[in-house]
């Protein structure tokens, strides 16, 4: 009975730290995005690996290793994000992503059809590990613009930037 | 009695210290910055600290003592951005989020298309630009980008606004065949593509024969669309010969705008000329059998 008990309280525990990692996503309808008509299964690729890519970054940085991030990003972001986790690398730091929730809104989709845009507003906590000395979580709330660009098999987030609310 | 006082007394400074040393600690910084210029941030108290700038375009860190102003020296940051200030002291931790926003346009990422189209096309040209700053953050900024298609004195200018970054247009492409500037100018960034503008679909296709010994040959006038320009030589010109319930067909690229060969020449033969899906002229040669 005990053993059970605590199977049962484990398998509990597992799901619930599974959902945990999981951040809720909200999706605005992308009936007006334009120029080019957005078909649904575009729509479903887009946002599948933008979120995707979020998983790599926050795996990049808290195993400070650029490598991670050549399945979901290119171009300037890919760039500007492996100079970060380089400057984590030698500061001897690394630092714990965790989006809880993403509000996205495709907002562009250029006529044809080699970029398009959304806007993720984002909730994470960002804790920084400096050494063996963790800080506390600290909790953010941004506004992400990004461009995606299609390649062989996949979008890849070519520009990847915050700006204000 | 006093025991209890003592414990009690203890417990109130230990739960107010760190509120006492938060509020001591204080950290003053700009709520928004311009990507590669300079600023600082004060930090109020005493004792040693560490200050991280933490963001996913830059991460900084810098030993401090309490209560000094800390310089950010121009270029140092340079990624626009959302960042957190993290101010770790000896028992206490502050944080404040700041924003780093782009500079002023420089670059622009000019996308034209297609490269290359027919002539008389609504709306068949389509620009998108990008705009960037120095430091390839993108203006987010709304921006007004001037697109300019065609030559001097027949040009289509349109100005569009950029929003989250990004402008576009569409644009007929002109009525006389050859290359134009496709030009996206925000104030000094210019980006300038060029765009092939082609003959449209034949509309005169006319040809004649004259008999060369036992051949007749078969020439076309100058094919073309119907706006008067020429088709591009290359294109393919199928003539075909009809004779007594056979056919033979002859395809002649255009040389010069005109296509030309030679087929037997059958009194009684029919002949017919075709580009594309597009039908020209019929001859009937000799006598009617």
């Amino acid at each position: 009975m005990k053993r059970s008990l605590v199977i049962v309280c484990s398998l509990l525990a597992a799901i619930f730290t599974l959902g945990a990692d999981q951040p809720s996503v909200r999706i605005e309808p992308a009936d007006s995005v334009g120029p080019r008509p957005l078909e649904k299964q575009t729509e479903a690729a887009v946002i599948r690996d933008y979120l995707q890519a979020w998983g790599s970054l926050s795996d990049a940085f808290e195993q400070n290793r650029v490598d991670l991030l050549d399945r979901d990003f290119i171009g300037s972001a890919k760039e500007k994000l492996a100079d970060t986790i380089r400057q984590q690398a030698k500061l001897g730091i690394y630092t714990r992503y965790r989006a809880s929730a993403h509000d996205l809104q495709l907002v562009f989709y250029s006529p044809e059809g080699l970029s398009i845009q959304l806007i993720d507003t984002v909730e994470y906590d960002v804790q920084i590990v400096d050494g063996k000395n963790a800080q506390t979580a600290q909790h953010v709330r941004a506004r992400y613009v990004a461009v995606l660009t299609p390649t062989e098999v996949r979008w890849k987030v070519r520009v990847f930037q915050a700006g204000a609310e | 009695m006093r025991l209890i006082s003592t414990i009690f007394l203890c417990g109130l400074v230990l739960a107010a210290t760190p509120l006492a040393l938060a509020q001591s600690g204080g950290l003053h910084l700009p709520r928004a910055v311009e990507a590669g210029r300079a600023f600082s941030i004060q930090s109020a108290g005493s004792g040693k600290a560490v200050l991280y700038i933490v963001g996913l375009g830059q991460v900084l860190r810098r030993d401090l003592q309490l209560g000094e102003t800390t310089l950010f020296a121009p270029g140092e940051i340079n990624n626009a951005g959302h960042y957190l200030a993290v101010l770790v002291g000896e028992s206490s931790t502050e944080s404040s989020a700041f924003d780093v926003t782009a500079a002023q346009p420089a670059t622009l990422s000019f996308l034209a298309k297609p490269s290359r189209l027919p002539i008389d096309l609504h709306d068949g040209i389509s620009g998108v630009v990008y705009v960037f700053d120095p430091l390839q953050n993108l203006v987010l900024a709304s921006t007004p980008v001037s697109l300019q298609l065609g030559v001097a004195g027949a040009e289509q200018t349109r100005t569009a606004i950029t929003h989250n970054g990004v402008a576009w247009v569409r644009m007929n492409s002109a009525a006389k065949e050859g290359s134009v500037q496709f030009v996206a100018r925000v104030g000094e960034a210019i980006s300038t593509r060029v765009i092939q503008q082609v003959p449209g679909d034949p509309c005169h296709l006319r040809m004649s024969a004259r008999p060369l010994g036992e051949r007749l040959v078969v020439e076309t006038e100058p094919v073309r669309d119907c706006s008067g320009n020429s088709l591009p030589d290359g294109t393919v010109v199928t003539f075909t010969e009809s004779y007594e319930g056979s056919a033979s067909t002859v395809d002649v690229p255009l040389k010069h705008g005109i296509a030309q060969t030679d087929m037997p020449a059958y009194s009684g033969a029919k002949i017919s000329v075709a580009t594309g899906v597009f039908i020209g002229n019929e001859i009937r040669w000799g006598k009617e059998r």
